[in-house]
């Protein structure tokens, strides 16, 4: 795989990002996350990976945003970006594809 | 946002603390945010918890850092254009303000001239006597004792510890040489005569000093009748012939063969005197007396030795500390030690005091050590001073340079590269002073220091030294300089607060400290020099030669000789003497006189003379009479000096008798002290006898009337006639008697030497000072002078301050010169005192130079005109 390696917690990351739109930086990210996965993320974590993922060159940021209720501070908003967004779809379109080749029955089986 | 709803203050305050600064302004907004969200779903304490545990993953080490985006292209601290471009501001720096930087790169400069010579001396100091090969094992033989209560060591052994050491302790010593002084000796090959300085040594001595040989072979003194020269000596009498094989004549008597040539021992040797060695068997063939007198009672020569590689100093000298007493048990009322003194303490090391504590030259080391890092700090401070009080002019520099990008640590950067360009001038400037100084420095010092070129020790040190300088002296304004707020400076609101020269004024005072000291020390250095030559030395000194008796052909022939002198009518007095007027050549024991206490033990100087030799060398009486040829009783006479008679006790000496040794002798005078020792210490108690047989050396009394070239042509004419194998060698005793201060009057002239560049570079710095103040006042005079102040108010006014800086710098240094010098005279048992006129002299002659120092400056200021003054921005 020529591309660069994405582990799971930043692919769910990097899709929060997508989800936001224009909206994504740590709170609401963090927020989402908990929402939508019901996972308790600890702030940390979202920050490094956020930077990480930045350092990828999956997402890029910008200041803005400030608001009263953070005390007049900035908000570092993340984008994604059109390499992100095409490692999105292929990550995407690679399930699919692994997904028609799994054989019916046996997740049926394991259903049960 | 209300108080309930934030999170705690002192977690707030950690993150603000240890978070990366990149992210700081996000993540608090972002975790205020949350715990915002947290409280109002959760309530304050879970809220709180979380925001606690959120605030310690973005914590070190946990948090990852940002890496910098480059928003615009940001030049390395390093970077070749930078660092030209310091450069060249430096340098422009440097160009426009030429006093300063004349002031600041030549003080700079004396000061590590000062230092490098210094270094230079203390090297050679402390590698004295390095050059012999076997310098780590190689010791004297050394006895002390203690008597009534007063340690003394000497260096004079006798003959049989010798032999003791060799074959009772041959397994600790390697070589046992024995040796005898390094004393003038007529040399001749042929019809060349030279009077050379040589001694005569056990054969082993070659190998022990591991001469090099330029010809011949160190076993060269196995035979008897062999000398090892040196290759300096073998130049003046055979130039470039092979000497090997030829006969060389010793003193007009000793035939011998020259064996080998050594190269010359180097200057920093206590052997460099010696240029030729004899065997000790051929000593002990030319001085037959020996053979009778040579038991433990004879304390003349010296004893040199090497340890064994097994073994160590200590260890030798514990086994060997009591042969005295065990050998000779009577002298154990003394507690005789014997011990080693290791070369590498030789030089240092050689005198101990009363107590037996070594002492010696190593406190002129520490002295000079001491003045080298004072002239060095002196110069650094003078530079961090003219740096400091110059910042305010480059402070819109600085303000520029911050506001077009620059970080607080180019500045420091570029501050440090400027002095550093600065220290490497005047590293080069100083180098260019030691070499240019180098030969008057070995002059006044009595050394032969060369450049180190090649040592990689001298320029390691020189540059670590110089890059510490640049360091030091530029971190000041470095450090200060870059602290200048860009804002305040460009809006021209800047302005030093009221104690910002405090520092620069402390530092002021502690170079005046340090100069006023130093002129103190040399005021009582030359005053105890000058106490000590104003002595009355008791004889005359004027018009007395001496010539020593080192042939044979001089004995015997006192009257014929002393006719034939005066006949010339060069000569008004002729007399022979065991020792010269400026030496006293033994101490012996063994006198009694009425009312001795047996218990006191005693000890004399004695000097053997012939009948002439008060009238020669003009002795005064204070009681009694010279002896006299007309009475035949006066050859067991005695006469005696003024200590002498306090020294025994006795009321009314002349007529009565002292027994040396059993024999009777009468006093029949008392002479006033004569100065025979050190010009610094008590007279010592001494006896005249008459003995024509114990002659060391004719003294003659010059006709006063006649120039002295043409009596000592005259008198060389007589010398020649009985002297023939001879060069006619002499000495001036005024020149002899003088030479007895050239130590203090060496460490007097560096002394001065040093202090007066102390003061030079601190009056280049107050001269720098001054003509920053007047710059920066020159508005203030202007408006002075306008309202009708007069050139006097205003040269009292910009002098006033450096007056009180040296007056606090005087009082500082008063009581630490005071202390220093006291403890250094005690050294001296014949001294001076010191006088309050000392530090009055020295606080006013340093008040006078600061003033014209600064007056040169305050009436320049003072005489502006104030249109001029007033009008410029």
């Amino acid at each position: 795989m020529k591309r660069t390696y994405l582990g799971e917690f930043e692919e769910m990351v990097l899709l929060m990002v997508a989800i936001l739109d224009q909206e994504a930086y740590g709170v609401t990210v963090n927020q989402a996350l908990e929402e939508h996965t019901g996972r308790i993320v600890a702030f940390g974590t979202v920050h490094n990976t956020l930077i990480r993922l930045e350092e990828k060159g999956f997402v890029n940021s910008k200041l803005g945003g400030a608001t009263a209720e953070r005390g007049g501070r900035r908000k570092r908003l993340f984008q994604v970006t059109a390499l992100g967004s095409r490692t999105l779809q292929e990550m995407h379109e690679l399930r699919q594809d692994l997904w028609q080749m799994v054989p019916p029955h046996t997740l049926r089986l394991s259903r049960l | 946002m209300n108080k309930q709803s934030s999170p705690p203050r002192w977690a707030q305050k950690m993150l603000a603390w240890f978070h990366p600064e990149d992210t700081l302004e996000e993540v608090e907004g972002d975790l205020e945010e949350l715990y915002g969200y947290w409280y109002q779903r959760h309530g304050k304490t879970p809220a709180v918890l979380r925001y606690l545990f959120s605030v310690i993953s973005v914590l070190p080490p946990f948090v990852r850092k940002r890496k910098h985006e480059k928003d615009y292209y940001t030049p390395s601290k390093f970077s070749p254009d930078m660092i030209r471009n310091y450069l060249k501001v430096a340098l422009r720096n440097l160009i426009r303000n030429k006093t300063y930087s004349a002031l600041n790169i030549g003080g700079l400069a004396t000061g590590m001239a000062v230092a490098m010579m210094i270094g230079l001396w203390i090297y050679d100091e402390l590698s004295f006597n390095k050059h012999h090969e076997n310098y780590d094992r190689i010791a004297k033989v050394m006895q002390g004792a203690t008597v009534n209560g007063d340690f003394g060591a000497g260096e004079y052994m006798p003959l049989p510890l010798a032999t003791i050491l060799k074959t009772d302790f041959a397994a600790d010593f390697s070589h046992v040489v024995l040796s005898s002084w390094t004393q003038e000796h007529i040399i001749a090959h042929g019809e060349k005569k030279f009077t050379k300085k040589g001694n005569f040594m056990s054969p082993d001595a070659p190998e022990m000093f591991t001469l090099k040989m330029v010809r011949g072979s160190r076993e060269g003194l196995k035979d008897v009748s062999t000398v090892l020269l040196s290759e300096s000596v073998s130049q003046t009498l055979f130039g470039e012939d092979d000497p090997l094989g030829k006969i060389v004549k010793i003193d007009n008597k000793l035939n011998v063969k020259v064996t080998g040539v050594y190269e010359d021992l180097p200057y920093n040797s206590d052997f460099h005197e010696m240029t030729f060695i004899a065997p000790w068997d051929l000593y002990l063939l030319s001085e037959p007396w020996i053979k009778n007198n040579g038991g433990w009672e004879n304390n003349s020569w010296q004893i040199l030795a090497q340890i064994s590689p097994a073994s160590d100093f200590e260890a030798v000298s514990n086994k060997i500390r009591d042969l005295r007493r065990i050998n000779v048990p009577e002298t154990a009322y003394m507690k005789p030690v014997i011990f080693l003194q290791p070369m590498s303490r030789w030089h240092l090391y050689g005198e101990w005091d009363k107590s037996g504590n070594p002492e010696g030259r190593i406190q002129y080391v520490w002295l000079f050590g001491i003045i080298g890092v004072f002239v060095l700090l002196l110069a650094c401070i003078n530079f961090m001073n003219l740096s400091t009080a110059r910042s305010e002019k480059r402070a819109k520099e600085v303000g520029i340079r911050k506001a077009v990008g620059s970080f607080r640590s180019q500045l420091i950067s570029q501050f440090f590269s400027e002095s550093l360009l600065m220290v490497a001038i005047a590293f080069v400037l100083s180098l260019v002073l030691v070499l240019a100084m180098l030969p008057l420095f070995n002059e006044v010092a009595d050394k032969q220091l060369s450049f180190p070129w090649k040592e990689p020790l001298f320029w390691a040190s020189g540059l670590s030294f110089s890059l510490l300088t640049g360091i030091v002296s530029g971190s000041y304004p470095a450090i200060y300089l870059s602290s200048f707020q860009a804002v305040k400076v460009l809006k021209g609101t800047f302005r030093a607060g009221r104690f910002a020269s405090v520092p620069r004024q402390a530092l002021v005072v502690m170079q005046f400290t340090v100069s006023v000291t130093l002129i103190i020390g040399t005021l009582v250095v030359f005053r105890q020099i000058q106490h000590a030559k104003n002595r009355p030395v008791g004889y005359e000194r004027n018009g007395l030669i001496t010539v020593g008796m080192n042939t044979p052909e001089l004995f015997g022939v006192y009257n014929p000789l002393r006719g034939e002198l005066l006949k010339t009518g060069a000569v008004v007095e002729m007399s022979t003497s065991s020792s010269p007027a400026t030496r006293l050549g033994s101490q012996q024991i063994g006198f009694e006189w009425e009312g001795k206490d047996p218990a006191f033990k005693e000890q004399f100087g004695i000097v053997a003379i012939s009948h002439d030799f008060g009238k020669t060398v003009g002795w005064q009486f204070l009681e009694g009479r010279d002896f006299s040829r007309s009475f035949s009783t006066d050859s067991s006479g005695v006469v005696i000096n003024e200590t002498a008679v306090k020294y025994m006790g006795l009321k009314d000496p002349v007529g009565k008798i002292i027994k040396w040794n059993g024999r009777p002798l009468k006093i029949l005078g008392v002479i006033r002290d004569m100065v025979m020792s050190s010009p610094f210490s008590p007279v010592y108690q001494t006896v005249f006898i008459i003995d024509y047989g114990w002659a060391g050396v004719i003294n003659l009394r010059l006709n006063p009337e006649m120039s002295s070239s043409e009596s000592l042509s005259r008198v060389e004419t007589v010398f020649r006639k009985f002297n023939p194998g001879s060069p006619f060698d002499y000495k001036f005793t005024d020149q002899q008697y003088a030479l007895k201060f050239a130590a203090e009057e060496r460490i007097g002239t560096l002394a001065s030497v040093f202090a007066a560049l102390a003061v030079f570079i601190s009056c280049l710095g107050l001269f720098g000072l001054a003509s920053f103040m007047a710059e920066q006042r020159t508005k203030e005079m202007g408006v002075r002078k306008v309202l009708g102040a007069s050139v006097f108010n205003l040269w009292a006014l910009l002098s006033k301050d450096f007056v009180m800086l040296v007056m606090i710098a005087f009082m500082i240094a008063t009581p630490v010169a005071w202390y220093l010098l006291d403890n250094w005279l005690q050294k001296y048992e014949y001294r001076t005192g010191i006088s309050w006129w000392i530090f009055i002299l020295s606080g006013a002659g340093t008040l006078l130079i600061t003033l014209l120092t600064v007056s040169f400056q305050s009436i320049k200021a003072a005489l502006m005109n104030p249109v001029k003054s007033l009008r410029s921005e």
